[in-house]
């Protein structure tokens, strides 16, 4: 009998616990008028500022209610399959090697927003401004500096560098069919060596040891060597503003960054972020408002250290440790959005067989 | 005699139809909402957009290649776990020795850990700077590392038995206890060799459980994806992981769904196979008093290797990992090969800062509180739903031999795939993904279930059918007997499903993120904010949250054993 009771206390603590589950903040503050919900979908990597998005909720008496979604290809799976009816009033995260797709599904609605004149015109890469640019980052070659300082070498100034004896076996990079670092990197020789050359220099890497892994963190965490897991490869597929955060987000204060990135022409991938209000909105005027909000100051501010991004607004000021320690390309590789949406899939397909198999 | 032990005819109940209809009510519903439904839901949207597209990039060769090596590397992981695991469930359900608790408690703890976690743990040990080349090289003074490890097949093997390692003991150490150990002690006094005895009685008794675990094994093994991904490298893809850059890096549906189809009715045939092949059951009591200390020498150095052998397996990858989160983990700049370490609980309490003021950022008691709270859940579905279903199995039938197998699908199916249905069904109310407050402990019920079901199936149908008659003509209820007869008997196996079901939920097997709620983040969650930022600190404090993550477990599994044990001994 005793047994039963254990059994039933048991359940009775399940019910507790579930009773007493985390209760979602009581949203609305009394008197004022029940506060407009705006559901904005992003990726996992999406992160701001508390007060940021406080400014806007008293500015506007609305909630931000944040919907996460896996990956850049994951969000916009679900914004496509749900597009009869949208999960969320805004979407943010969609960067321009997704950026035709996302177009052609027909998920955003069109808006010429007032602040879209502050923005230089390079990130306006949908002249309809159904994609809004948010922010930017460069895809570069992280290597660890104590690594070329001990071995006397000179950092490669060029990806064809990159298939000389001297650098081989140095370099990790990413699988770009599993990792948009990945993709990146493998757009940039697109960029730099053409669609005729582009397969040659990957055999010459291939030739050269470079190591393939299928995602950032095993590359980054595992394979490089001025990382935290002391890995084999001095060379890593990254992010120009991984320098600073290595800084940032050091055990011990640093004065300076461990790594930095080659920031050669064509060396460095540009990736552009964008978000859009989804077709289907029932707040388009208050998404309206955020798109607005996106692009102003104090968010454009606050992006560089949540997300390691460049604010796209130029009036933005940069934090401290970007400048000290992060590179920018003078001449960052671009491709189409156009050209990459229709061929990306034979380039991948291409990649792969002259990489791995 | 044997026979007579081995195949006991279920006793047929009076022709009542109702009975296992409404044993199967619950979960039958459960698996139509939350299975079915958004399967058919996205194999319907797929189908269309196939029919009208036709499917890109669709090569015959690649694809059988693919599934061969999906299938390979899946008997060769089970083969290998089987190797290491019957032995260690042997060693745990015959006999005593000082610590045994504990090991068995860490030996769970593998199961519930995020790839990306272990793949850094097994680095660590054996990785290109791991502690084992290290050590080499300094031996051999070597210039390169000996052991190149990371993506190749055997790393995938090594993590597949690092994982599922535990499924093994336990399922079959907790029917070797159960073992009418009589029929052994007639064998040996009838002369039988101790060889002979275990050939020709404890593993012919026991093959049903083994056959279930073995099952489970390959399943998880089947349709794995983290460690494919990480471990194996661009060369090594299976299935699910060709599923999921088709889905969401060539937004190519149509070919993930082909994919999906190909992986579910392959899991069908295999489930079908084996439900043919486990009819058996196995004969069990509750037995007071098994276990006893290794006495000969040879017993004693059996158990020594063995000990031995999970504690390299299994707590060495848990004890290099948890050293992590205590390290100073600085990149060496400047003087290159003076490494600095040091001692430290920085990374714990940083923790406990938000030091980028984000809107997401996760204390550590709320992601504890919300891994444990949908933990609970899902024990609480899994274990229900999957009992009730044991049970309807486990009663005469032609139908059972397809809704064996059907109940076993959600395992065998593609988490990407799933996800995706989810997304096109529940996006309003009643159910809406973004508030109803608990479908991340349905998805995870989802994969317990199978287990659950495959657990209880063998216990239920070891209980000794005179006992329930005897229960029923001395005049006890059908609940009574249920309550007095058969639950006591199948506690082991509650207590194993349940144990289960918390670590599936608490691991947050496959593609699940999609599902997470950023107001319920859980540890996971956490781990994962940390690990996908450079700088030292996050890999510090992604690795301290995962030892908080082994401590949980490790916490519930000693309540679980406790809860179980007091049961018992009141019995």
């Amino acid at each position: 009998m005793k047994r039963n009771v254990l059994l039933v206390s048991f359940l009775l603590g399940v019910l507790l616990l579930a009773a007493c589950k985390p209760a979602v903040k009581p949203s609305g503050n009394g008197d004022a008028a029940e506060p407009q919900v705006l559901t904005v979908m992003t990726h996992d990597s999406f992160s701001v500022s508390e007060s940021v998005i406080s400014e806007f909720e008293t500015q506007n008496n609305a909630k931000v209610s944040f919907v996460q979604s896996g990956d850049a290809g994951q969000l916009l799976n679900r914004a496509i399959l749900s597009k009869d009816a949208p999960m969320a009033d805004v979407l943010y995260g969609v960067d321009n090697a997704f950026l035709s797709r996302a177009l052609a599904e027909d998920i955003f609605l069109s808006y010429d927003s007032p602040m879209l004149e502050q923005i230089p015109a390079e990130f306006k890469l949908d002249s309809r401004n159904r994609a809004l640019p948010v922010d930017y980052g460069d895809i570069c070659i992280n290597y660890d500096k104590a690594f070329f300082a001990e071995k006397d070498l000179v950092v490669p100034q060029s990806l064809g560098d990159l298939a000389k004896p001297e650098y081989a076996g140095l370099l990790v990079v990413e699988n770009p069919t599993t990792s948009s670092p990945g993709m990146g990197f493998l757009l940039a020789t697109i960029a730099e060596f053409g669609e005729d050359g582009y397969l040659e220099f990957w055999a010459d890497l291939r030739a050269n040891g470079v190591v393939v892994v299928n995602d950032w963190e095993t590359a980054y965490y595992t394979n490089f060597s001025a990382s935290s897991g002391r890995g084999s490869q001095p060379m890593v597929v990254s992010y120009g503003s991984s320098p600073p955060a290595e800084v940032i987000y050091a055990s011990e204060p640093l004065d300076d960054a461990p790594t930095a990135s080659l920031t050669g022409k064509n060396m460095c991938y540009r990736q552009v972020e964008f978000a859009g209000i989804l077709q289907g909105t029932q707040n388009r005027a208050l998404a309206e408002k955020f798109i607005d909000f996106m692009l102003g100051k104090s968010f454009q501010e606050d992006m560089p250290l949540q997300m390691f991004v460049y604010p796209v607004n130029p009036e933005a000021v940069l934090p401290d440790e970007f400048v000290k320690y992060a590179q920018q390309p003078a001449e960052p590789a671009s491709l189409d959005p156009d050209l990459i949406a229709a061929n990306r899939e034979k380039w991948i397909q291409a990649w792969d067989e002259t990489v791995l198999r | 005699m044997r026979q007579s032990y081995v195949d006991q005819e279920p006793v047929k109940l009076p022709a009542k139809l109702p009975s296992s209809l409404w044993l199967w009510l619950l979960p039958a519903v459960f698996l139509l909402v939350f299975f079915f439904q958004p399967l058919a839901a996205i194999f319907g949207r797929v189908g269309n957009q196939t029919i009208v597209e036709g499917i890109r990039g669709f090569n015959i060769a690649r694809i059988g290649q693919t599934l061969g090596f999906t299938f390979y590397q899946a008997l060769l992981s089970m083969l290998l776990t089987l190797v290491l695991g019957l032995p260690a469930a042997y060693v745990f359900a015959r006999f005593d020795f000082p610590g045994k608790k504990l090991l068995r408690t860490l030996t769970t703890i593998p199961f519930i850990l995020p790839t990306v976690v272990v793949a850094a743990s097994i680095n660590t040990l054996i990785g290109p700077n791991g502690w084992l080349n290290m050590l080499l090289m300094r031996l051999f003074s070597l210039d390169t590392a000996p052991i190149q490890f990371i993506n190749s097949l055997g790393a995938i093997l090594v993590a597949h038995v690092f994982y599922n390692l535990s499924v093994v003991i336990r399922l079959v150490g907790t029917a070797w206890v159960q073992l009418d150990n009589r029929l052994v002690q007639a064998a040996r006094v009838l002369g039988a060799s101790s060889r002979k005895a275990f050939l020709e009685i404890s593993l012919p008794l026991l093959a049903p459980v083994i056959l279930s675990a073995s099952m489970l094994v390959f399943m998880f093994d089947f349709t794995s994806f983290g460690v494919v991904l990480l471990l194996g490298g661009p060369q090594n893809a299976t299935l699910e992981v060709e599923i999921y850059s088709q889905a969401m890096y060539f937004l190519n549906l149509p070919m993930a769904g082909a994919l999906s189809v190909i992986q579910l009715a392959v899991t069908f045939l295999i489930m079908l196979v084996y439900t043919r092949l486990g009819k058996k059951s196995t004969s069990t009591r509750p037995q007071a008093d098994t276990l006893r200390r290794p006495a000969s020498k040879q017993a004693k150095a059996f158990v020594a290797v063995i000990v031995i052998a999970l504690v390299v397996a299994q707590v060495l990858p848990l004890v290099s990992l948890a050293s992590r989160s205590f390290t100073r983990l600085e990149a060496a700049r400047g003087e290159r090969g003076e490494v600095q370490t040091g001692l430290t609980l920085d990374y714990y309490r940083q923790l406990f800062v938000n030091q980028r003021q984000s809107i997401f950022y996760v204390p550590p008691a709320t992601a504890i509180r919300n891994s444990v709270y949908y933990g609970l859940i899902t024990v609480l579905i899994a274990t229900s739903l999957g009992t009730l279903a044991a049970f309807a199995l486990n009663k005469p039938g032609k139908a059972n031999r397809w809704m064996d197998p059907v109940m076993m699908l959600p395992m065998g199916t593609s988490a990407v795939t799933l996800g995706l249905g989810f997304i096109l069904v529940f996006n309003k109310p009643p159910i809406d993904m973004r508030t109803f407050p608990i479908l991340l402990p349905i998805a995870h019920s989802l994969v317990a279930m199978p287990f659950v079901i495959r657990t209880m199936k063998p216990a239920i149908a070891s209980i000794p059918a005179n006992i329930r008659q005897a229960a029923a003509v001395l005049g006890a209820s059908p609940l009574r007997v249920w309550r007095e007869v058969d639950l006591p008997l199948i506690s082991r196996a509650v207590a194993v499903s349940a144990l289960f079901s918390f670590t599936i939920s608490l691991g947050e097997f496959g593609a699940t993120s999609f599902l997470t709620r950023p107001e319920m983040p859980t540890i996971p969650v956490a781990i994962y904010r940390y690990l996908s930022q450079p700088g030292a600190a996050n890999y510090g404090q992604a690795m301290a949250m995962a030892t908080i993550l082994m401590l949980v477990c490790a916490l519930a599994v000693l309540l679980i054993e406790w809860l179980d044990s007091s049961a018992l001994l009141r019995n």
